[in-house]
């Protein structure tokens, strides 16, 4: 078990490591490089999941641990499947060292499972939480988009086409990408509330429980939705769009750890420490 | 042995006026490159001629000589005198004259750095030679080799990456905004040169509808008609501005002809999607102020000359990894030139018949063992006494002039034909 997370953490790496590289010498065999490194690292930590799916019987979210092993499950393949559609590289120096980062932070904290009550390992609570984590790894590429997109938008304004301007796309396709990260990733989160509200109807008896983490799910749920019908109504697009991205992950981050460190709530033991 | 010889002026040597009266054109130079290759001492010879220089590079067994008649029949052709030329004319042999057509076909040596016309024009000017079958063994592996490095210039230096002119830089910039131009409507507003060839530039980026805002109007229904667009007045340009993504205006006014205000109230109706306006005019017609706006960029003359600035300088740094590439290459063809020599051919290909003879002696008498010592030796005498004979002709024949100055292409052929040059 010890030894895949290494493998993960090695291939996240020197995935990140050929993704610099790219962002300097800008040789599109790095580009390649980088990006099968991290396929690499992915099926590893795909085989990290199953391997404690076969142990425990169930989805392996019962300790900060196992939950950090999925959020970099989820960051990976997002962006491995993003990449196939929207091809953008520079990304990767984004993800990779991402992915590689939540991954050693994983590796650190304690594997020891939490005393799990009142848990019914049925269907909906892993559709639960893998569209939950799944959109959310669409948050973190749409807050990264945001963030080049204000990078590259300051190189425009400024007129001053340094190092970023010939690296980074160009604004209308961060803006769409953004989009797009924003659109799949606020489905997911809808899907996985929807099915959050069905497992608790069917394990606690009642929808709704005033429970920290349902709340703030609940604040973020509104903060995407108020940006997508922005968009949609008063076309907010460019830059607002990309600190809103930037807000909403902020917030989404609250949401993750925040709420369970801080404060309390029956979601509180998946990421004991 | 020839040695190759280069001699010409370009643009750092001689002034326009020069250039012009020395430009041959391409009817001109058959018939130059024919009367060259007749002159004294004159072996292979290839004629370039561009606007920035022009330039002769040949291959000759007495540099002085061949240099000098040249010369004469240049100013016999062109009737021009000598002393007008000849302070302007730079003339390179050997392994100089080797590094220089390598950068000039990489374009080191152009005016712009980087520029791309010149590689075509050295292939024309090759092609015009092989037309006439001035250029030989050596003028041809030499040329190769040119574009073989001008080509690795290209593509392993960022030497011609960035625009390095008003327009290009224009459209550039308009790529990094909207990604694909494709189907993006445009607004002129007045008329110049510049404005024009931007937007020649963005039509060839499959741009959406073109829109044309003269002061009079005759003028933009003229312009318009060329860009295959539609004429508008001066008025409805703020109409205009809600459907339009980019704007080249180019006016004499001495105002301001688009100004915050307008911009921000389209805004709203355009859904925030960006706009970006060209200002070539001077004194300027955007208001600077637009730019900042959300999702709307401005750039004027002086901004754009700035990014020029800063990639030329780029593709000065990337200039440097170029010579490096021309540095090797020299270096390559040096070894190759080296090699066609007499004397390095004939040692090479008695080398490669001993090695093969060595080798089959050797697996032959593995299989006869009942053979003694003196049987043995007697064989190997025999081989090298075939060897000797077998050598003997080629050898005088590559050494002595009996070739009658074809003799570069004898060795040529001789390398080829065993196969010298691994």
């Amino acid at each position: 078990m010890e030894i895949v997370i290494i493998f993960t953490i090695f291939f996240y790496l020197m995935s990140t490591a050929g993704y610099f590289a790219y962002l300097f010498l800008q040789k599109n065999y790095l580009n390649r490089v980088g990006y099968f490194l991290l396929i690499a690292g992915f099926l590893c930590n795909s085989a990290a999941i199953f391997y404690g799916f076969l142990k425990f019987g169930h989805i392996p979210v019962h300790n900060l641990h196992e939950t950090l092993i999925l959020v970099g499950w989820s960051i990976a393949g997002v962006f491995i499947i993003f990449q196939y559609k929207f091809n953008l590289r520079i990304l990767g120096v984004y993800v990779a060292p991402l992915a590689a980062i939540v991954m050693v932070f994983a590796s650190q904290v304690s594997s020891e499972p939490a005393q799990i009550k009142n848990i019914v390992n049925n269907f909906w609570l892993v559709f639960h939480i893998i569209s939950i984590f799944i959109g959310e790894a669409f948050f973190i590429l749409a807050g990264g988009l945001g963030f080049m997109y204000l990078v590259q938008e300051h190189t425009i304004k400024a007129k001053k086409h340094g190092f970023f301007f010939r690296r980074l796309p160009s604004l209308e396709l961060l803006d769409t990408a953004g989009y797009t990260c924003i659109v799949v990733g606020f489905t997911m989160l809808t899907i996985g509330l929807a099915t959050g509200l069905v497992y608790a109807k069917m394990v606690w008896g009642k929808f709704w429980g005033w429970d920290p983490k349902e709340v703030w799910s609940c604040i973020t749920w509104l903060l995407y939705a108020a940006l997508l019908h922005e968009r949609l109504a008063a076309g907010w697009r460019g830059r607002k769009a990309a600190i809103m991205a930037i807000v909403g992950l902020a917030v989404l981050l609250f949401t993750f750890f925040g709420v369970n460190f801080l404060l309390k709530g029956h979601h509180g033991e998946f990421t004991s420490l | 042995m020839f040695d190759i010889v280069l001699l010409g002026l370009n643009h750092k040597t001689a002034p326009v006026e020069l250039r012009e009266l020395l430009a041959f054109s391409k009817e001109e130079a058959l018939t130059v490159l024919q009367n060259l290759q007749k002159c004294t001492d004159v072996n292979e010879v290839i004629l370039i001629s561009t606007c920035n220089r022009v330039e002769v590079l040949l291959t000759t067994s007495n540099i002085i000589n061949a240099v000098d008649s040249v010369k004469t029949y240049i100013s016999e052709f062109k009737k021009i005198p000598i002393s007008k030329f000849e302070a302007a004319l730079y003339v390179y042999d050997g392994e100089e004259a080797v590094r220089h057509i390598f950068r000039v076909a990489s374009s080191l040596d152009s005016m712009m750095i980087g520029e791309p016309q010149i590689l075509g024009q050295i292939k024309n000017a090759y092609l015009t030679a092989t037309l006439k079958k001035t250029s030989g063994v050596i003028l041809n592996r030499l040329l190769h080799k040119t574009f073989f490095v001008a080509k690795r210039v290209r593509t392993e230096t960022g030497i011609g990456d960035h625009a390095v002119s008003i327009s290009y830089a224009a459209i550039e910039l308009a790529r990094k905004i909207f990604g694909n131009l494709e189907g993006k409507k445009v607004l002129l507003v007045g008329a110049g040169e510049m404005a024009e060839l931007a937007v020649e530039h963005l039509i060839r980026n499959k741009v959406g509808e073109i829109f044309v805002a003269n002061r009079t109007f005759e003028r933009g229904v003229e312009l318009s008609n060329r860009f295959k667009g539609s004429a508008i007045r001066i008025e409805e340009i703020p109409d205009c501005l809600k459907v339009v993504d980019i704007i080249i205006s180019s006016t004499g006014s001495p105002n301001f002809v688009i100004v915050r205000e307008q911009v921000k109230g389209v805004m709203r109706s355009r859904r925030n999607r960006p706009i970006f306006f060209i200002d070539i005019a001077v004194p300027r017609d955007i208001d600077p102020d637009i730019n900042r706006l959300n999702n709307s960029y401005v750039y004027d003359i002086d901004d754009l000359k700035g990014v020029i600035e800063e990639n030329i300088k780029d593709r000065d740094k990337e200039s440097i990894k170029g010579e490096r590439i021309v540095d090797e290459a020299v270096i390559s063809f040096r070894k190759w030139y080296e090699s066609l020599g007499a004397v390095p051919t004939i040692v090479a290909l008695r080398n490669k018949i001993d090695t093969i003879a060595k080798t089959e002696v050797e697996k032959t008498l593995q299989s006869l063992n009942h053979l003694v010592d003196n049987d043995r030796e007697a064989i190997c005498r025999m081989t090298n006494s075939l060897i000797n004979k077998i050598m003997h002709d080629p050898t005088l024949f590559l050494k002595n002039n009996e070739c009658h100055g074809a003799r570069v292409t004898y060795i040529d052929l001789t390398r080829k034909l065993f196969k010298l040059d691994d």
